[in-house]
């Protein structure tokens, strides 16, 4: 199988606590999405690709996830996608040099009103 | 305070961007809290709850900051009263971990080594839920001076208040009402409208702020289709989405202590400056 890898799907169930085998493809998670438009796989997609081991493919594409926590809420199965989306997300940050958001990024990203919890979230999100 | 009132005492935790961009969320809340005969109490050297819960298993050290706020407002014997959205999910989602034994609580608790374990003791409450369960809103729609009456004012709940709905308890996390009877209290009339629990677009508005003018851009317009005059909400993040990512938005957005404040009639008082910078 090309594109799979065991030991990676291992440690994002294990980090996510996901049982993806819960999940029935009814989509309502990706139908919620606010950010469905932007990603280039969905909630849905998520799932059933970390059910597959696919999830190299999955490590280049998390960062448009809002952390809303709609999937989460409203998945008629208690699935919980955005946990697996968390856990692939540190699974790349958490290796060194792969930040995805860098400290002297921050300056020029910066305007007078921008809380300062944007900028710490986005580091929770994006860096270690 | 006004008489036959029992004065309620409670461990306040405002967090970094209270102390810093959001200062009137911060301000009006202590100043209506001290009218309505309620002492918020700040923490002792409190610090950041990192504004986004880890989701993660195995992450330890990232809910370090909201344990030790949690443990100190068990010390003090008072519940815990948040009034920024983030904050409030941060640190009642950690205290779950904590409550629900496991993993992260074992951890914790042999990082920390308290002289008593902490498991979750503390009662963590937002303020909106300070004012319905602890105060009332029939006592505080007693207190207002100055109602927005006839007022259409749109809530504005996002995400990080209500979700997830099994542990933040706050309210039916699909069809609250929390803010919406505030509304009623402060004499304003709520406007009901589908993308009040929707997200603005939270910290991608640092990276990408294309996709927060979309997503604010819907929960705006879909206000102002049901005819609101004005939007409220409990987080500086969504504030600043709301107010800086709508196109031709023309709808202000305030935090709902501002509102809460000024129907009290004490939003000016004892000057804006000085009020809230105790620390």
């Amino acid at each position: 199988m090309s594109g799979t890898n065991s030991d990676l799907t291992e440690q994002v169930l294990r980090t996510s606590g996901v049982n993806v085998r819960k999940c029935m493809r009814c989509g309502k998670c990706s139908g919620t999405c606010p950010s469905y438009g932007e990603m280039e796989y969905h909630p849905h997609q998520f799932v059933y690709m970390v059910e597959k081991g696919e999830i190299d493919a999955l490590m280049k594409s998390s960062y448009r996830c809002l952390s809303c926590m709609a999937c989460v809420e409203r998945c008629p199965r208690g699935v919980e996608p955005l946990k697996l989306i968390e856990a692939v997300r540190l699974m790349v940050v958490r290796q060194q040099g792969q930040n995805h958001l860098k400290a002297d990024q921050i300056p020029g990203l910066l305007d007078e009103e921008l809380p300062q919890q944007a900028i710490v979230s986005a580091f929770r999100k994006y860096s270690k | 305070m006004k008489e036959g009132q029992t004065i309620m005492i409670f461990s306040y935790y405002p967090g970094c961007t209270l102390k810093t961009k959001a200062k009137d969320l911060d301000r009006y809340a202590r100043k209506s809290a001290e009218y309505l005969g309620v002492t918020l109490e700040e923490l002792p050297e409190w610090q950041c709850c990192g504004a986004s819960y880890p989701m993660a298993r195995d992450e330890i050290a990232t809910k370090l900051s909201s344990v030790r706020a949690l443990m100190s407002a068990k010390e003090l014997d008072h519940d815990l009263v948040t009034v920024c959205s983030a904050c409030h999910n941060v640190i009642k989602q950690v205290n779950n971990d904590m409550k629900n034994g496991g993993n992260t609580a074992k951890k914790v608790n042999n990082y920390l080594n308290p002289e008593v374990e902490y498991n979750g003791e503390t009662n963590v409450i937002h303020y909106l839920e300070m004012l319905r369960d602890k105060i009332g809103f029939d006592v505080l729609s007693k207190a207002v001076r100055k109602p927005f009456a006839g007022k259409k004012i749109a809530a504005y709940y996002g995400c990080m208040l209500l979700r997830p709905g099994k542990v933040m308890q706050m309210d039916n996390p699909e069809n609250p009402t929390i803010m919406e009877d505030f509304i009623r209290a402060i004499g304003g009339d709520p406007v009901i409208y589908p993308y009040r629990n929707e997200c603005c677009g939270g910290y991608i508005t640092l990276e990408d702020n294309c996709i927060a003018e979309k997503v604010s851009g819907k929960v705006l317009s879909s206000a102002q289709e049901n005819g609101a005059e004005l939007i409220l909400t409990a987080c500086p993040l969504c504030l600043y989405n709301l107010t800086k990512c709508g196109p031709e938005n023309k709808i202000p957005v305030y935090y709902f202590t501002e509102l809460l404040a000024e129907a009290l009639g004490v939003k000016n008082e004892g000057g804006a400056e000085n009020v809230g910078n105790e620390q």
